[in-house]
């Protein structure tokens, strides 16, 4: 049993051993600079997501409150890969800050939550892995200290999160109510699709939505975004947002599938509109950071034509865009924070001649949006393609072609900013920056990602193969 | 096996070209990796030729399967025919012009060259895939590319021109797409698992209410590249603000990807909403030949002239393609081929025009021919492709349209033949009117007396070209012995339906 108990839970234990190793930094040493520091937390990262490779066991703890399975490992894995790439392209923004351990322990604490949030077998532990989540996150979301729109995002962040987990807490209890249980593995037997508890499944679902905002549980994401440090929003956009969907999927196509015909439909409806409010709004942004939380609900839509789909393929196809949605998301966000982190600058204007000054970068943004808008061919086509396709497996071909006439409107704004950074002219471009060589290395691995991720499909394969034991 | 050739090298060398340093690297890598193309080409027509006389008659030759996706019978599947060998041979014709004639952008030029080779790679991939999946995949490789080098290198309202072009194409790839996964999942082999095999496909009856839902999409979707009307918009605003090399490939190769795909894919796979739908198509047809021909009459931008000149004779691709007789497609293949190139040579002589006298202006211009003879030339030469001279591949291509067209006894077919053939009187006009006003009378301006002829790189292109558009004109047997056979192919599931 303590075999077990270590091999099963080793990702945890591991996340947990760090923070502690860092709080015994901060507590028992003198001064550090910055820097050794820096280097120190992202060798330790990276170590951790390495680690995440070895032994693929299977299995359950704590009288299934706990389970894993080699795709879950999976998922981590990739939580794990956006962490260290997130915290590598920080480089710039955290050499200089006050509170940089502060900062990776409330990060490796979220992460924990992840964790044990996507591991759960039971709904209660679910919610426990959730709140680990997401109230650090509002503490994170104000870490640029002397902003005061950093502080009203931690605001509106804690607030919107209060809410849905109250939503979520009243679908549960009414699921307890009308089931006597909250086992994942034998509340199937017990949902009946009465009215109750497709209402509770419908708070559980808005619940659900406003973590991954789904329009129209979005309203939160553009401010938010907005104002919280770079590093932080490409955390809330990638990492956290994954987080839940992973949670979603599994609870829809094993908890949830008897009530499967509800959900089908609740599902297209809502993928429908947030891709086109999306869209719709992403189009008018000026900021960057506003600009990709719109553009980022768009793309939630788009993996909840995913979700709909059979569980195989659905879930494969949306393990797989997540990945990419890692690597392309993440490189966008990456030249933002080196450039945003050095000049303070975000809006769409101020790239106007960014070309000329710095091509490199302007290629790394320029190859990240066109991934995020599916141009083969990088990654992006090929997630986006697989998830229409496991949408349409169940014949709703109007839907796919919703989906991809609203891609143009997707090409139109991911376009416009191309348009700035090659095509605009700007007496007064961003000035040429030096990217630290750490972050370098991030972008580096962002556009590997977003170049070979696709074409090579054994990756593909690879989540498909995993996702057979739905 | 050989065949993926035509991918590696044009990859390989835009790879190289952007880990060149120097103007003279760029170029000398373009050059070379171009002319790799041309040589591979060629290589592949005569292997294809030998193939063929030693008496192999299936439809696809030099296949190649290599499983992708598993999970969704996704499959890295080329083969060529004859109507892929003449695209192969066109493209490779147009790209090293293209890169002769760029020769002096000194802009940006690595990223130029990289594009436009990069393009290449998305044209070849386009028409050798066997799977729907890869070609649906090399089609869009080929749209982003063309929205940079407009709005980058390109002139006027370029920026308006490049988006305006690029959300059209995506908008047809996008129709393409729901066509294309319409049909995957209407097909069946065996386990519940389906497949994008274009040739499994085509031995497979899809239900015709399924192909009439699904025809339409792909028909139109593939339409926009090659203006179909009404969704020929880009094709003017696109081609006049792209630079020289760039108009030549969206006029000379990516209309024909359109082209190709509704042979390929739409009439070859869904023959019975092909033939349902024929009217609308020929009709579509028809609007835009004489509607591109009047249009053509009343531009004073020679590039202009030239673009809607090409709406109306990819009028004439549709229309061999909606007549559904084995001559019109032959006659169809063939005016892709020969518009490419007549198209591509038009282009790179007003290209050189503008270079030297800035201006594109058919008022502006005149008495060209005492300044410049060569660039006159190529540019009469060009013209009398367009209008149709026998001798020269436009004339050849449009008869076999034409009489590929009459062999349709139908009334309303017939009319629509009479009224194509009519449009050429047209194209007469403006294309005479034109070359007189540019080329012909005194020098108009001063300034031009200065000017100079054309450079070695701009006569080697021409000629190239110019020698592309004679072989089709003299000697057309061996294109259309090329071509008969595959089209024979694509019409044959229509025999059996009009036999019913």
């Amino acid at each position: 049993m303590p075999d077990d108990f270590l091999i099963l839970l080793r990702q945890e234990l591991l996340v947990t051993a760090l923070i502690f190793i860092l709080l015994f930094i901060k507590v028992g040493s003198k001064e550090r600079s910055n820097e050794s520091l820096m280097i120190l937390v992202n060798l330790l990262l990276l170590a951790n997501f390495l680690f995440g490779f070895f032994c693929d066991e299977e299995g359950t703890l704590f009288n299934n409150m706990f389970r894993t399975t080699r795709l879950l490992n999976l998922e981590k894995n990739i939580l794990n890969l956006a962490v260290l790439i997130i915290s590598m392209q920080s480089w710039s923004w955290l050499k200089t800050h006050k509170h940089l351990l502060e900062f990776y322990m409330l990060l490796l604490s979220t992460l924990l939550g992840m964790f044990f949030m996507i591991s759960s077998g039971n709904l209660l532990m679910f919610y426990l892995g959730l709140e680990l989540s997401t109230i650090p996150l509002a503490a994170m979301a104000n870490f640029d200290l002397q902003k005061r729109e950093s502080s009203e995002a931690a605001m509106k962040l804690i607030i919107s999160s209060a809410f849905s987990s109250a939503l979520l807490l009243f679908g549960i209890s009414m699921i307890y109510g009308t089931t006597g249980t909250l086992d994942f593995s034998e509340l199937p037997a017990h949902l009946t699709g009465s009215d109750l508890q497709i209402f509770a499944f419908i708070l559980l679902l808005a619940g659900f939505a406003f973590k991954i905002s789904v329009v129209p549980f979005h309203l939160w994401t553009a401010d938010v975004y907005e104002g919280a440090p770079v590093a932080v929003t490409s955390y809330l956009s990638v990492v956290s947002k994954a987080a839940v969907l992973f949670i979603f999927i599994s609870a829809l196509y094993t908890v949830f599938k008897p009530l499967a015909d509800a959900w089908y439909n609740m599902l297209v409806l809502l993928a429908i509109i947030t891709i086109i409010i999306g869209n719709l709004f992403a189009i008018r942004q000026n900021n960057l950071k506003r600009f990709l939380a719109f553009s980022s609900i768009a793309q939630v839509g788009f993996i909840l034509i995913g979700i709909s789909g059979s569980s195989q393929a659905g879930t494969a196809s949306v393990v797989y865009f997540i990945l990419v949605y890692v690597f392309s998301n993440l490189a966008a966000f990456g030249v933002i924070s080196v450039v945003s982190a050095v000049t303070g600058k975000e809006r769409i204007d101020e790239y106007k001649g960014f070309y000329k000054t710095n091509p490199l970068l302007s290629w790394v943004l320029t190859i990240a949006l066109f991934s995020l808008a599916g141009v083969p061919p990088t990654a992006g086509f090929f997630g986006k393609f697989f998830l229409l396709m496991a949408g349409a497996g169940k014949g709703n071909y109007w839907l796919i072609a919703i989906a991809a006439l609203n891609m143009i409107i997707s090409f139109y704004y991911y376009l416009r900013i191309v348009k700035a950074i090659f095509m605009d002219e700007n007496s007064q471009p961003i000035p040429r920056v030096s990217i630290p060589f750490i972050s370098k290395v991030a972008l580096l691995i962002c556009i590997v990602g977003i170049i070979f991720s696709g074409v090579i499909s054994s990756l593909y394969e690879y989540i498909y193969s995993l996702c057979s034991s739905f | 096996m050989f065949l993926s050739l035509l991918l590696i090298v044009p990859l390989l060398t835009s790879i190289a070209i952007l880990l060149c340093k120097g103007l003279k690297q760029v170029r000398t890598i373009s050059l070379l990796g171009a002319s790799t193309q041309l040589i591979l080409a060629f290589d592949l027509l005569i292997k294809f030729w030998k193939e063929r006389s030693s008496g192999n008659t299936s439809t696809m030759l030099f296949e190649w399967d290599y499983t992708w996706f598993a999970s969704f019978n996704i499959h890295y599947h080329i083969g060529v025919d004859g109507i892929s060998v003449c695209m192969i041979l066109l493209t490779a014709f147009v790209v090293l012009a293209g890169v002769l004639v760029s020769w002096k952008i000194d802009t940006l030029s690595k990223e130029f060259f990289f594009l436009l080779l990069f393009l290449s790679l998305g044209a070849y991939g386009f028409f050798i895939s066997l799977d729907l999946f890869t070609l649906f995949f090399f089609l869009e490789v080929a749209v982003i590319p063309k929205y940079l080098l407009i709005g980058i290198w390109g002139s006027g309202k370029k920026e308006y021109s490049a988006m305006k072009l690029a959300l059209m194409l995506m908008g047809g790839s996008a129709l393409v797409f729901v066509g294309l996964v319409g049909i995957y999942f209407n097909t069946d082999v065996g386990n519940g698992q389906h497949t994008f095999n274009l040739l499994e496909i085509s031995q497979m009856h899809i239900p015709v209410h399924i192909q009439k839902i699904f025809f339409p999409f792909a028909f139109i979707g593939f339409g926009v590249f090659t203006a179909l009307f009404p969704f020929h918009t880009w094709v003017p605003d696109g081609h006049s603000s792209a630079p020289t090399a760039a108009s030549m490939f969206l006029a000379g190769i990516s209309m024909k990807l359109g082209g190709y795909g509704c042979l390929r894919v739409a009439t070859f796979l869904m023959p019975d909403a092909a033939h349902e739908y024929s009217w609308i198509i020929i009709l579509l047809a028809t609007i835009a030949i004489i509607y591109g021909a009047f249009a053509t009459m009343m531009q004073r931008d020679l590039k202009y002239i030239n673009a809607y000149s090409s709406v109306s004779h990819c009028g004439f691709v549709l229309l061999g393609i909606g007549m559904l007789t084995q001559t019109s497609i032959t006659g169809a293949v063939m005016q892709m081929v020969s518009h490419g190139l007549m198209t591509a040579l038009f282009f790179a002589a007003i290209g050189m025009l503008y270079n030297r006298t800035h201006t594109r202006m058919v008022d502006q211009l005149g008495g060209l021919l005492k300044v410049m003879p060569f660039i006159s030339t190529v540019f009469v030469i060009a013209g009398l492709c367009s209008l149709g001279l026998p001798g020269l591949s436009g004339f050849v291509a449009e008869m076999t349209v034409f009489m590929g067209s009459w062999q349709n006894p139908d009334k309303l077919y017939r009319l629509a033949t009479i009224l194509a053939c009519a449009s050429i009187v047209v194209t007469a006009v403006y294309i005479l009117r034109a070359t007189a006003k540019t080329i012909m009378g005194p020098v108009t301006n001063a300034k031009f007396t200065t000017l100079g002829d054309a450079s070695w790189n701009e006569k080697l292109a021409s000629g190239l070209l110019i020698a592309g558009i004679v072989a089709i004109g003299v000697a057309p047997f061996w294109l259309y012995q090329l071509v008969t056979p595959a089209a024979e192919n694509i019409i044959h599931p229509l025999l059996r339906i009009v036999m019913k």
